[in-house]
């Protein structure tokens, strides 16, 4: 392929192979390399960045202002770091209205105060109409490091807590762009992740929060650097009721739908479940789960196992394309 | 429905099933036609547990997108990137099969132009009779459970006397395929599980002939994992009984006579002739087209495209081996390596319900080999 | 092929059109398909029409025979 495809921006095994066959290559360095959510910096800082291009801009339960900030502050919260800073980029489109920016702005100015984080720089451009879509928004974001996540120290018996049900963003955003004639109560569930700082300290491993690619993806991420299977228990997986029939009509695989205010944590064995108290104290924690663990009985080194409902054993494979609906 | 995957229930009738593949002569060899079975087979971890009861699994030509020819998709692609203001509306799956044109998804639409992905056919009448100005092409692909959908569309359009809509039809019958598997004698099928929601609207009496001259049992299931299995269960009966027969394992949702309504619809609006299909070759009366009465409403009349049904796979794809059950994916010497689900080379790793993307996603922990 | 689902008629219109609920997804359906189709009735949906109307009796004893199979193992 000589361009461009929209996969390699899907969070998938193209946009990977992206990174790592043209990006690496053009600037690679011991940082980057680690590909982590956000760069960890000498002093103790981490720094990230993130860009936002949804459509539509607005939809249940939030927008793109509140992506824009908690997008960002979560990806410092998974990798052990308590967000301060924010810069904050936007790239409008000629004939925007004022009245549809003005309502951005305050979302990312409540975001910005719920999380604790302060913007202190930015930029503004603006491109001829048609040349981009309404509002594009770039943040990148520094956090004092509290803790490093230390996959190398991940054993059998450690345990997998997901922090509550799946697919609720990616589902509310689809409801507003209004297809497909269905219709459901759903709101998108983005929020700041920072509840989970704490656990760092208590000796949390390694975080991910379940974005772009689904809990699938990033579970793989974890799974085929780790030299343990990784089982998984389909049973315990929380799902909406929502979620479950919408992805049932359309024929989506929920573990490969986006979320914006959920996160997996690997817990040192025998602390999951101090881990899930701590976790379930918060509103946002409340559905959190153990889904599964790091063992050796079952699979090779580097594998992703579902134990299905039906009591059967299949991989987990990460997200290869843009998610479609299915038709028969 | 979550009795019907109740681990207890599913080992239930694995033991069952193990017990009567036991009390067979030969091991049994059951071909699922239909591309959710497979799906589901696999999406539950079913196909392992049913290899070690001693029943393989054969997939068939049970796809919709898979069977359909590369002429058709091209015309697709034609119309989206060669004229100015026109919708391409179609089933998600359709917009990532290969060609040598690209695939509808990394087509470049003509000025003014887009394709777009619909859960019904009615969303592109809908869009039709929004805008006048524009042409809309639905690009329709389905067996019995769909064409009765499509037809009502292509009839409310023409009573409506729209100009702006049309469809591009890719209509297959299942019964025709299952007579073209057992006549090529290439794969030996002990037993077939029918496809649950094609028999919603043709009923049970098409398979009959399976039964009654080769001689092959058979049972039309559901889709959940007990569902299936009740269905091989019933199927390995017939076949101890030495009674094949059409059995209906899917009674809550089936009527054996089908739904005459949708037929009735089929039947006015579409005419049977022999279709052109992927792996299997022409077979007779297989696949549908439209009456005269509708042929303003035929989007290949209309823009006067000449399609191309017969042609070269890819490079070395052997989707139409997979679509016979020749060869399971493992057996092509591209799956997994030039052929993946990032850079499909045929329609069965772009599907979700092609076989060979069902087997990377989930069945790559089995055996390797053909 | 057959990727269709079960949903209760929740509205039903003398035009054919209506909606299904699908634990607790609305979907908008055509019924045009099964004339003889009610309100409260659970149909098969498929690409946003109904193309079956349930047995709720073959429904109940497919799942007591379910119940009888966890049962028995």
């Amino acid at each position: 392929m000589k361009r461009v495809s929209l996969d390699v921006g899907g969070g998938g095994r193209l946009m990977r192979e992206f990174i790592a066959g043209r990006i690496l290559p053009a600037f690679g360095n011991p940082i980057l390399s680690e590909l982590a959510d956000s760069g960890l910096l000498p002093g103790g800082l981490a720094f990230t960045t993130d860009s936002y291009v949804v459509d539509p801009l607005f939809f249940p339960g939030g927008d793109i202002g509140t992506l824009a900030v908690n997008g960002t502050v979560n990806d410092l919260v998974v990798s052990g770091a308590e967000p301060r800073y924010l810069s904050f980029a936007l790239i409008l489109e000629e004939g925007l209205e004022w009245e549809v920016l003005d309502r951005v702005l305050r979302s990312v100015r409540k975001a910005a105060k719920a999380a604790g984080v302060r913007i202190v720089t930015g930029d503004t451009k603006v491109v001829r109409q048609g040349q981009g879509d309404k509002i594009f928004i770039n943040t990148a974001g520094i956090g004092r490091s509290l803790a490093r996540p230390r996959s190398g120290r991940i054993r059998p018996g450690d345990e997998i807590i997901l922090t509550g049900a799946l697919g609720d963003h990616t589902l509310a955003v689809m409801m507003a762009r209004g297809e497909f004639g269905l219709s459901t109560k759903v709101r998108s569930d983005c929020a700041p992740l920072l509840f989970l700082l704490p656990l760092w300290k208590r000796g949390a491993l390694w975080m991910r929060d379940v974005t772009r690619g689904g809990l699938a993806t990033v579970l793989f991420e974890l799974a085929e650097n780790l030299p343990h299977p990784v089982l998984v228990d389909e049973d315990r997986i929380p799902l909406s009721r929502a979620v479950r029939g919408a992805s049932d009509l359309l024929g989506i695989d929920p573990l490969y739908m986006a979320c914006e205010g959920k996160a997996v944590i690997v817990a040192p064995k025998g602390r999951a479940g101090e881990f899930l108290r701590a976790i379930r104290r918060h509103p946002l924690g409340r559905k959190a789960e153990i889904i599964g663990r790091v063992q050796e009985k079952v699979g090779r080194p580097g594998e992703l196992l579902l134990q299905t409902a039906a009591g059967g054993l299949r991989l987990l494979e990460p997200l290869t394309s843009e998610l479609l609906p299915r038709i028969c | 429905m979550k009795e019907l995957r109740d681990p207890k229930a599913i080992a239930r009738l694995l033991a069952d099933i193990r017990d009567r593949a036991r009390r067979l002569p030969d091991r049994p060899r059951l071909m699922e036609v239909c591309g959710t079975h497979t799906m589901s087979l696999f999406r539950h971890g079913l196909t392992p547990r049913l290899a070690e009861a001693g029943v393989e699994m054969v997939s068939g030509p049970g796809c919709p997108v898979c069977i359909t020819p590369d002429g058709l998709h091209e015309a697709a692609i034609d119309l989206a990137a060669g004229i100015e203001d026109l919708t391409l509306a179609t089933f998600g799956d359709m917009t990532r099969v290969p060609t040598r044109k690209g695939s509808l998804q990394t087509a470049v639409p003509a000025a003014g132009s887009r394709i777009r992905i619909v859960y019904s056919p009615e969303e592109a009448l809908a869009e039709a009779e929004r805008e006048p100005g524009r042409q809309v092409v639905f690009y329709g692909v389905g067996f019995e459970t769909t064409i009765p959908a499509i037809a009502y569309v292509v009839k409310r359009a023409a009573r409506a006397r729209l100009r702006n809509f049309s469809v591009l039809p890719a209509l297959w019958l299942v019964p025709p395929a299952l007579k073209a598997v057992l006549d090529s004698d290439e794969v030996a099928v002990t037993g077939f599980i029918y496809p649950g929601h094609v028999s919603a609207v043709i009923g049970v009496e098409p398979y009959a002939f399976v039964a009654r001259d080769y001689g092959v049992p058979g049972a039309v299931a559901g889709f959940e994992p007990g569902d299936i299995l009740l269905a091989v269960r019933s199927v390995l009966d017939q076949s101890l009984e030495g009674r094949p027969r059409v059995a209906l394992e899917y009674g809550r949702a089936i009527r054996p006579e089908g739904n005459p309504t949708a037929r009735a619809v089929m039947e006015e609006v579409c005419a049977p002739f022999d279709a052109e299909w992927r792996g299997l070759g022409r077979i007779p009366r297989s696949g549908l087209r439209f009456r005269a009465k509708f042929a303003r409403l035929d989007a290949a009349k209309k823009f006067g495209l000449s399609i191309k049904v017969k042609g070269k796979p890819l490079a070395g794809c052997r989707c139409g081996d997979v679509l016979r059950g020749v060869i399971r994916p493992q057996g092509c010497p591209l799956f997994g390596t030039k052929c993946s689900p990032d850079s499909p080379l045929g329609p069965c790793m772009v599907s979700y319900e092609g076989a060979c993307l069902v087997h990377y996603k989930y069945g790559r922990r089995e055996r390797k080999g053909p | 092929m057959c990727l269709a689902v079960p949903a209760k008629i929740t509205r039903l219109e003398p035009s054919g059109l209506g909606t299904v609920d699908y634990i607790g997804t609305e979907v908008k359906a055509n019924f045009s398909l099964v004339p003889q189709a009610k309100p409260g009735d659970w149909v098969i949906i498929h690409a946003g029409f109904a193309i079956s109307v349930m047995d709720a009796q073959e429904a109940r004893e497919t799942l007591r025979l379910f119940r009888e199979l966890a049962e028995s193992s």
